[in-house]
């Protein structure tokens, strides 16, 4: 078993829920206990920053704090989270005067922080501690001859915290062959879904999401595999549809992340995989594979 | 703070700001301009926004819509052959902008005080409560077109209506007091 300090960020809780319930679905089958954090605040996300940057390190250096104290990796599934708290953590390192600001904001709540947390993004916890080998031996539903456009995102990995790389990443595409599925050439796989626009100029972020699931669809995927980040998932699943009544683009593509479809080829079923919480149904698209009985799993998996 | 902030220049005032004093560095190759998602839409590029930042035009920079297109993509910040770091210098100078009372012609503004407004009170982003607030202070008729969707995220579970109460929600409160106290920047 390994164990995790989880920071599941703000959105999870409301938007991003099937994501966050697919990730606790296949922790258990993978051998991960996710920790949740106890009494956990917002990271600040990128606006804070923009209306504080220095407040904005403040309220950051609270979970770095907190998660120091459980002595464990700290786990997010957002990418807006996991590139927030990356920057605070390098900063509060590298900008001593910032640092002794934050050392006394921190010590009036009687927290410290001492540098040592490590930050990581969940997808690469799945690719590194897991593996494309070590999901392949679980797989119990192989999702063969599903065309998947995965698309990685922005901030998972950029500004780069050197793993996957930023311009062409590939973990996502890497694992979702280990299910069986067929990833499709996606050359806009880690473009920008304007999520933090959507609300505020919304224009401006449809258009980018229009592109994005053009792009998926002109290489021929039946669905988008996304990042577990929920803004991601919420551009691409539940802003479809402004994108359809603005450019009668008549897109009618699933959206799942990647632990949701790493839950179906684990052999958890549609409600497990979370997949009910997805606003484009992916359930026309996955009933052959559900209809299949899940093969047993190999007593010994040689190629592990 | 004190009152050497008088004669701190523009410049000054972006380089002391946390991930922005590498600004110097620019050698205005305009990767960053290339690269950026949402460029078109922005009344100067960002390679021109540090351009303005170094000539000290903080009036037409920060009236303008620049920066406030920016959506963290981090292309310029990945690609930067000076790793100056540029959205990171973008979130200062919206914070510069905000601090100072000015009114650039977008409504991103005021999603973000409405968001950091949900972090203080809340402890977390109470995302209905957010948008709901949002939409009454911008455009009230625009909610009403946002009621499929709104509906659509209740249905998928999606959208709770209440927040959560967040026992550290005091703790971040004191946090961001404190770091008022100590001057902003």
């Amino acid at each position: 078993m390994r164990y995790y300090t989880y920071y599941p960020g703000c959105s999870m809780e409301a938007t991003g829920a099937p994501v966050e319930e697919s990730i606790k679905a296949i922790a258990k089958p993978l051998d991960m206990e996710l920790i949740e954090l106890e009494d956990w605040t917002c990271c600040g996300s990128s606006p804070f920053s923009g209306v504080d940057k220095v407040k904005a390190i403040g309220i950051t250096a609270r979970v770095l704090a907190q998660a120091e104290k459980t002595g464990l990796d700290l786990v997010t599934p957002c990418s807006s989270c996991y590139t927030i708290l990356q920057e605070a953590n390098d900063l509060i390192k590298e900008d001593h005067k910032l640092a002794e600001k934050v050392r006394e904001a921190l010590s009036a709540v009687g927290l410290t922080y001492n540098g040592t947390v490590k930050v990581r993004h969940i997808v690469e916890v799945l690719f590194n501690d897991i593996g494309p080998k070590g999901l392949a031996a679980k797989v119990v539903r192989p999702l063969t001859g599903l065309k998947v456009a995965c698309y990685h995102g922005c901030q998972q990995v950029r500004p780069s915290y050197g793993h996957d790389d930023s311009e062409l990443p590939d973990w996502l595409d890497q694992m979702a062959k280990s299910l069986g599925a067929d990833p499709v050439d996606f050359p806009l796989k880690a473009r920008c879904c304007g999520s933090s626009l959507v609300i505020s100029e919304s224009d401006v972020a449809i258009e980018l999401i229009n592109k994005l699931l053009q792009n998926a669809r002109d290489h021929d995927a039946q669905c988008m595999v996304t990042t577990t980040c929920p803004l991601c998932h919420t551009a691409l699943d539940v802003y479809q549809s402004a994108v359809n009544s603005k450019y009668k683009a008549g897109f009618k593509m699933p959206v799942l992340a990647i632990t949701q479809l790493i839950a179906v080829a684990l052999g958890l079923d549609y409600k497990q995989a979370a997949l009910p919480g997805n606003v484009v149904s992916p359930k026309k698209l996955l009933a052959p594979y559900f209809a299949s009985k899940p093969q047993a799993v190999p007593a010994e998996t040689p190629t592990a | 703070m004190g009152d050497s902030v008088q004669t701190t220049t523009f410049l000054d005032e972006v380089a002391s700001l946390p991930a922005c004093d590498k600004i110097n560095e620019c050698i205005q190759c305009g990767v960053c301009s290339g690269s950026c998602t949402t460029a078109t839409h922005w009344e100067y590029t960002p390679r021109k926004v540090i351009a303005l930042v170094r000539a000290g035009m903080k009036d037409e920079l920060l009236k303008s819509n620049s920066i406030w297109f920016c959506v963290s993509c981090y292309l310029c910040t990945a690609r930067c052959p000076r790793d100056i770091k540029p959205a990171s210098i973008m979130h200062g100078l919206e914070s510069i902008a905000l601090k100072e009372g000015y009114k650039p012609p977008t409504k991103t503004t005021t999603m973000y005080r409405t968001f950091s407004d949900s972090i203080v009170n809340n402890g977390r982003v109470y995302e209905f409560g957010f948008m709901f607030k949002y939409y009454l202070k911008t455009n009230p008729f625009a909610a009403i077109k946002m009621i499929p969707m709104a509906l659509s995220l209740l249905t998928h579970k999606r959208m709770p209506l209440f927040a959560k109460k967040v026992k550290g929600t005091a703790d971040l409160k004191t946090i961001i007091n404190k770091l008022s106290a100590g001057g902003g920047r």
